[in-house]
């Protein structure tokens, strides 16, 4: 009986994949916070990992097979240099995104013990 | 992983936070320096900046990161301030001085933005570093 990493990690290997990239989008909208003109960026996470799931009939996840939509980010309110960055909501989304990051990293190493365990016995 | 270009995006938005910074404190110290002509006069600067897609270094599978670029300094167009101070050693033939352009008020609000804006960048590194960090330490315990 063989193990398969790609199948024993589960979903938190696309996961971590999609918050690291994730990670750089929200990270380029608190960048240009001050830029004109510049419209915040985001993916849809649940839609992105739910089409990464469905891939796995060809072996590859979506990160591999084409880029995850991005989409631009509705403000609560507009600003008059057309920027589109609210402080507080990016700042917010960042942080959240960190912590699943870590719950992600959290789970596979929980996983890997788990293959340790088994292998060592 | 992404975080190479995390770095450099922090970096560019640090950067161009710095020149913002730095173009307010020209502006503050030079807020009461008279002149003899509306030439010789200092006008208040502000930084452009702009957006740049990094599409080199990201290829199709890959979510283009954003960075700044500071594009330009410009110059205010706005009237300076003519004052009648004879006994002033700058004044012209009719007496009068020019003060720059700058407004306080909106430089010191300003100053505030940016350096708010040059924190969250700061915020933003070291939380990366942190996920870089345990992304390192994965397996390990």
């Amino acid at each position: 009986m063989a193990i398969h990493f790609d199948k024993a990690l589960g979903v938190h290997t696309d996961a971590l994949k999609l918050r690291g990239e994730r990670t750089k989008l929200l990270a380029s909208n608190l960048a240009n916070e001050n830029t004109p003109g510049y419209q915040a960026r985001d993916i849809d996470f649940a839609a992105s990992l739910s089409s990464a799931l469905h891939d796995d009939s060809v072996g590859g996840l979506s990160l591999e097979t084409g880029s995850p939509e991005t989409l631009y980010r509705v403000p609560n309110h507009t600003s008059q240099d057309g920027n589109t960055v609210e402080l507080g909501v990016e700042q917010a989304a960042f942080s959240q995104n960190v912590s699943d990051f870590q719950t992600s990293l959290t789970f596979i190493n929980m996983k890997l013990r788990g293959l340790k365990q088994a292998i060592e016995g | 992983m992404s975080f190479r270009n995390i770095a450099q995006i922090a970096g560019s938005a640090m950067t161009a936070q710095s020149v913002r910074l730095n173009t307010i404190a020209s502006n503050l110290a030079n807020a009461n320096t008279a002149a003899s002509s509306e030439e010789k006069a200092y006008h208040a600067r502000k930084p452009v900046f702009a957006t740049v897609f990094d599409r080199s270094a990201a290829t199709d599978d890959q979510i283009t990161g954003a960075s700044v670029q500071v594009l330009d300094v410009v110059q205010s167009t706005e009237p300076l301030r003519k004052v009648y101070e004879p006994d002033n050693p700058l004044a012209n033939e009719a007496g009068e001085v020019f003060y720059p352009n700058v407004n306080s008020v909106a430089e010191m609000t300003d100053m505030m933005s940016a350096s708010r804006a040059f924190e969250t960048n700061v915020e933003v590194l070291s939380r990366v570093k942190s996920m870089q960090q345990s992304l390192l330490k994965m397996g390990e315990e």
